[in-house]
């Protein structure tokens, strides 16, 4: 039977590690993603969860040891944030190029200096490239979810790729909210047994970490590259399949009161909650505004994004992280470069704000939503607007 | 239509690469010639060598092999060229060569 909780989504987390029933947890803790191991641990401790629990000497370790146990054909978890992960960076990318299907939850939290505990997206931001699945949550049932999700997709023979749920640090990791834990029965037939057919095995031995020189090199990346884009399918599958079995649906991109839009909001995690918000008091107020909640980052979905917005005139994209000297937020870089060549689309003004843990409320959003109207009408010759900076009136951009 | 510039090989195409380039066997390391990395080659003075194994202790490919004499010479094979076994060896028995000269 499925029940109703009360979590914090670090504890909803961890749930979901559990009722998956990884072989492995290797961690090292991290505020604010500290509960997730924390819990872990209880539960190996408690014989809850028949795992090995590894407390690593540090993250690069933890990604390490991972890597060693996805080898071998263990169902992997680990879980950072921040420092932590940009420590794990060299490893991430042999995750991904050895196709180790690991999940690791990451609480999204700003990079130092100065030293910030609080949230915002520059984490996992600069590690956009590694070749992870990276998908978005808004919430606790979310990261819940997504976490499940992850386990299927990942370990999926057609995708066999790692996958990083990202969840805001504290806004989500810390917030306790009400959310429906499913049934152990689903949860097993949802993630089917996992087996990997290339584990190390001295009865029947494989190689992994082979060199690749300047003549073989070019073509293992290209097939990486298709092989990540090809797993487009599965993850809707793996969505699909979640509705099926759990009955809540979720789309690489998903739209809120888009209909009939002039204006769209996106956002990337926790913040959606707010900016529908205020999309709903807009919506009251007889103005044409939707929300964009884009829960996919890789592999980018180009076909939704693309549909989502063919009849949109403005997005008002907010960022929560630099990209320093370059042409503004990587998300509305992205999301501009991916419209560049479509014959219609809609003007997209970039907002960085939200970075170590500055609340962006609603009045935030609705000035995002009033400049970037302002923007589309008047033009701008600004590569994007700083928000909620003190020393700026508003309507400041940067420019190049 | 334009032609993509694909020099005519042997070697895998994309579609042909193994899956997380993993090998499924052990040992392929066995088979690849690093010898033809090589710009200078070792050659070996057996009548100075005083059998110490300095050069197989110290050859960071382990391509130093012991001969039926007793004396240490180089697997050519995997040779890359280094150097370290002439620089090691404690009676100047081991002279690097230029490759083709
Ligand atoms: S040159 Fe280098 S690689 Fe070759 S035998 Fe000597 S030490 Fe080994
Ligand atoms: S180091 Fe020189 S003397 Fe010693 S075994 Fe090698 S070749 Fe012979």
């Amino acid at each position: 039977m499925s029940k109703r909780v009360v979590l914090e989504a670090s504890h909803a987390v961890a749930e979901a590690v559990r009722m998956a029933d990884v072989d492995i947890v290797a961690a090292y803790p991290i505020t604010p993603q500290t509960h997730i191991p924390e819990r872990l641990a209880e539960m190996v401790a408690d014989g809850d969860l028949d795992a090995a629990y590894v407390p690593v000497e540090s993250e690069h370790s933890a990604m390490s040891c991972v890597l060693g146990s996805a080898a071998v054909g263990a169902r992997s978890f680990t879980t950072t944030a921040s420092q932590g992960l940009v420590l794990m960076h060299e490893a991430l990318y042999i995750a991904s190029s050895h196709r180790y299907p690991i999940v690791m939850a990451i609480c999204n939290r700003a990079l130092s200096a100065p030293i910030n505990i609080w949230c915002d997206h520059s984490d996992v931001m600069a590690c956009r490239d590694t070749g992870w699945i990276q998908v978005f949550c808004q919430n606790n049932q979310e990261s819940f979810d997504m976490t499940l999700w992850a386990f299927r997709v990942g370990e999926d023979p057609d995708v066999m790729f790692p996958v990083m749920v990202n969840l805001d640090g504290f806004i989500l990791s810390h917030v306790t909210e009400p959310l429906i834990l499913p049934d152990q029965d689903d949860v097993s037939r949802f993630i089917p047994e996992y087996h990997y057919r290339l584990a190390l095995d001295p009865a029947k031995p494989t190689s992994h970490g082979c060199f690749g020189l300047p003549d073989i090199y070019t073509e293992v990346k290209y097939s990486q590259e298709l092989a990540l884009r090809k797993s487009r399918s599965v993850i809707d599958k793996g969505w699909k399949e979640f509705s099926n079995i759990f009955g809540r649906e979720y789309k690489a991109v998903e739209t809120y009161k888009a209909e009939g839009a002039s204006t769209l909001l996106v956002t990337m995690g926790s913040l959606g909650e707010t900016a529908k918000m205020v999309i709903d008091e807009r919506r009251a107020n007889g103005e044409a505004v939707g929300h964009l909640n884009l829960r996919l980052w890789r592999p980018f979905p180009f076909d939704e994004f693309r549909d989502a917005v063919k009849d949109v005139k403005t997005l008002a994209v907010l960022d929560r992280c630099y990209s320093f000297g370059g042409p503004g937020g990587p998300v509305a870089s992205e999301l501009r470069s991916a419209l560049y060549n479509q014959e219609t689309r809609p003007h997209v003004v970039g907002f960085i704000g939200g970075i170590g843990g500055r609340e962006v409320d609603a009045q935030a959003f609705g000035y995002m939503i009033d400049r970037a109207n302002e923007i589309t009408e008047k033009g701008s010759d600004d590569l994007y607007e700083p928000l909620l900076v003190r020393g700026l009136e508003s309507g400041t951009g940067v420019r190049g | 239509m334009a032609k993509n510039q694909v020099r005519p090989s042997a070697l895998p195409k994309w579609q042909d690469c193994e899956f997380g380039n993993i090998l499924p066997y052990a040992g392929g390391a066995k088979e690849y010639k690093t010898g033809d990395w090589r710009t200078d080659r070792p050659i070996v003075d057996a009548s100075k060598c005083i059998k110490c194994g300095m050069c197989w202790l110290m050859c960071p490919d382990a391509c130093i092999v012991q001969t039926e004499g007793g004396t240490y010479d180089a697997n050519l094979f995997y040779c890359k060229g280094c150097g370290i076994c002439a620089q090691i060896c404690p009676k100047d028995a081991i002279t690097m060569v230029e490759e083709g000269a």
